[in-house]
Order: structure tokens, then C-alpha cells, then sequence
């Protein structure tokens, strides 16, 4: 092309522009988020930044693959395991090491100064572009590549990923210590206990209704007036988040006074 | 567009994945950053199919792609094994080797 007709500033050059500057703040927030949430976050806005570059540079296929397989597919099994091993503990920031995060830093500086001076100036020429290799499409290029010079690559990494699926379900499977107790077990275990301690077999008693609560939280009353503590859940009592019943009572025997003399003065002008 | 750009950016990208695994104690993020770290290889191989004018680059990319979808699976398989024994995902926990 004429140099002339070269404009200053291309699409490229914009969409560069706005890209790595995100990207860069994505990666920091990546390093600096303490929750693993947001920064699997930032991640995945780096990784769909990069698709962006990607289709800057005539990389449609990998645009695809980009999105999919690490945006869509990898991010998501990073967001499983993190729901999986809790999302709320944030990362420790205790130093075991002295000087640890200091000299990580100063590391960083030193690879990145020695990669960009490194490849600084390195690069000799003008791009070729690939208007001339994608001619007949990028993923006709691409699967010509693949299923052409690379075919035995791409055939090993078929058995990387068989390897690699065996090797997750081994990893994640967990053999069973103890047998598997059965409903029957446990219906035989129940009879034993009533007849040993006397223990009640069947169901616990369900929790109270009142006139102006009927929340799993409030115990239902025993005959004699007192709080059934049968009637609540064990987890909600361990958490302090019962309530009190007495005032409940309260409330439910004002409502019954005043419906009850309501109905006698109704009696009373017949 | 000057591919030089692209491998500046890749080159500092890198950089941040590795100061991640260096200063992360938590398992998960230390692996986010290696991600980080195989995407801006990938990036520097595909500003290299451009600079050249050859889809090598973009193939390349296209297998660290694989390996990196192999690598997650077996990586995030070990990490909830030893979050199962040490109810754990810190590095800094996992000092025993016989889990």
C-alpha cells in the first residue's frame, strides 16, 4: 500500500488503545481483589478484553475459542470450585515469608523490564499481515494448519484430554468409609433407642402457630404452658435466632379477649 | 497496527500473572494468575502470526488453549482433594505432602 494512504490512527490502534489499558487494570485487580470472587472477576474481563485484541488482529477463530473455552468453560469451573470451598474467606494477607511481597513486587519489575527491553527493537520490518493467509477464510486456514502439518499434535491432544477427564474423576472420586446407613437402619436404630431410653420414634412436633407469627423460628407450647424445645430446629437454636414465646402468647390471648367481648356485647343488645 | 504493542502489552501481563503467584496464598487465585500468565502467551503468538503473516502462531495458541483447559481440570481436581482433607485452598496449609 502507498505509504501515503496509511491512516494515522486505525481501528486497531483505537481498539488497542481502550483494550490494554482495561486489561492491565484487570490484571491488577486480579493480583489486588482479597475476595477470589472478584478476581475471578477481573479475569474473565481480561480474557474477553484479549477476545477483543484477538479480532484486532484477524484472529476470528480464536475470538470463538477465546470466549467459549476460557471465558465461558474454564471461568465457570473456577467460579464452581470457588462456590464449592466457600466464597466468603477472604486471603490472608500475614507474611510467612519476611519480605515476601516486597521482593515479589520488585521481581515483577525486573521480568517485565527484561521482557519489553528484551523485546524491544527485537521486532525488525513491517507486520505482513495476514490478508494474504486468510484469503480463503481464518478457519479454513486454521483447520488446513490442524489437519494438515499439525495433525499428530492435534491428536496427542486428544489423549491429553482423556488423560486429563481420568485423572479429575479419579482425583474427585471419595470411597465410602463407613457403610451407607439405610432408611431401614435407621427406623431399626430409632425402635432400639425407644426401647432402651424411651426415647420418642416418631416425628418431632411441628413449631407453633400464633395469632401474629407462624415462623419456624417459635416453639409450640406444651399443654402446661412452656416452650417445646423438640418443636424447633437444633441448627436455628445453635444460631440464637428462636423466639421468645411469651410475648407471642401474650398477643394471641389479647386477641382472643377482645374477640370474645366483642361477641358478648353483640350477646348483650339482643 | 505494530505488533510490537501486543508483545509489550503480553510482556506485562505475564509479568502481573507472575507477581499474582508469587504473592497469592490462595490456591485458586495463584492459578488465575497462571491462566493470566498462558493468555498472554497466547497474545504474543498471535501478534507473532500476524507479524509474520503465517497462522503457525494462531495454531499455537489454539493448543496452549488445550492445555490450559487440561491444566485447569486436573489443577482444580488437586485443589478441592486438599480442600477436602485440610479444609484449605491456602498454599501456605499445604505443607505436608501426605494428604
Amino acid at each position: 500500500m502507498n505509504p501515503a494512504l496509511v491512516p494515522l490512527v486505525t481501528g486497531t490502534e483505537v481498539a488497542f488503545w481502550i483494550c490494554a489499558p482495561l486489561m492491565v487494570l484487570g490484571a491488577l485487580g486480579l493480583v489486588f481483589f482479597r475476595k477470589a470472587v472478584y478476581s475471578a472477576l477481573s479475569m474473565a474481563f481480561v480474557m474477553l478484553n484479549l477476545a477483543v485484541l484477538y479480532a484486532t488482529m484477524d484472529a476470528l477463530f480464536l475470538v470463538f475459542v477465546q470466549i467459549i473455552v476460557y471465558t465461558g468453560a474454564i471461568m465457570m469451573l473456577f467460579l464452581f470450585v470457588l462456590m464449592l470451598v466457600g466464597v466468603g474467606t477472604p486471603d490472608s494477607m500475614v507474611e510467612t515469608l519476611k519480605g515476601q511481597r516486597a521482593l515479589g513486587i520488585l521481581t515483577t519489575v525486573a521480568v517485565a523490564a527484561l521482557l519489553i527491553f528484551g523485546i524491544g527493537g527485537s521486532l525488525r520490518g513491517n507486520p505482513v499481515g495476514l490478508a494474504e493467509a486468510n484469503a480463503a477464510g481464518n478457519v479454513e486456514g486454521i483447520a488446513d494448519l490442524l489437519f494438515g502439518r499439525y495433525v499428530f499434535i492435534f491428536e496427542l491432544t486428544a489423549a491429553l484430554l482423556i488423560t486429563a477427564a481420568l485423572a479429575a474423576m479419579i482425583l474427585a472420586h471419595r470411597s465410602r468409609v463407613a457403610p451407607r446407613v439405610t432408611q431401614a437402619d435407621k427406623a431399626r436404630a430409632r425402635i432400639r433407642a425407644y426401647a432402651e431410653t424411651g426415647a420418642h420414634p416418631g416425628a418431632a412436633p411441628n413449631p407453633g402457630v400464633y395469632a401474629g407469627h407462624n415462623s419456624i423460628a417459635v416453639p409450640a407450647l406444651l399443654p402446661d404452658g412452656s416452650a417445646a424445645e423438640a418443636s424447633l430446629s437444633q441448627t436455628l437454636v445453635l444460631r440464637g435466632t428462636t423466639v421468645d414465646p411469651e410475648a407471642l402468647t401474650r398477643g394471641t390471648q389479647d386477641r382472643f379477649r377482645a374477640i370474645e367481648s366483642v361477641r358478648s356485647s353483640e350477646e348483650d343488645d339482643e | 497496527m505494530n505488533p510490537e504493542n501486543m508483545l509489550m502489552l503480553a510482556a506485562i501481563l505475564f509479568a502481573i500473572g507472575g507477581m499474582g503467584v508469587m504473592l497469592r496464598r490462595n490456591a485458586l487465585v495463584a492459578f488465575m494468575c497462571v491462566e493470566l500468565m498462558l493468555n498472554a502467551a497466547n497474545l504474543a503468538l498471535v501478534a507473532a502470526a500476524l507479524m509474520h503473516g503465517r497462522l503457525d502462531g494462531q495454531v499455537a495458541s489454539f493448543f496452549v488453549m488445550v492445555v490450559a483447559a487440561a491444566e485447569v481440570v486436573v489443577g482444580l481436581a488437586i485443589i478441592v482433594t486438599i480442600y477436602r482433607t485440610r479444609r484449605t485452598t491456602s498454599v501456605d496449609d499445604a505443607n505436608l505432602l501426605n494428604l
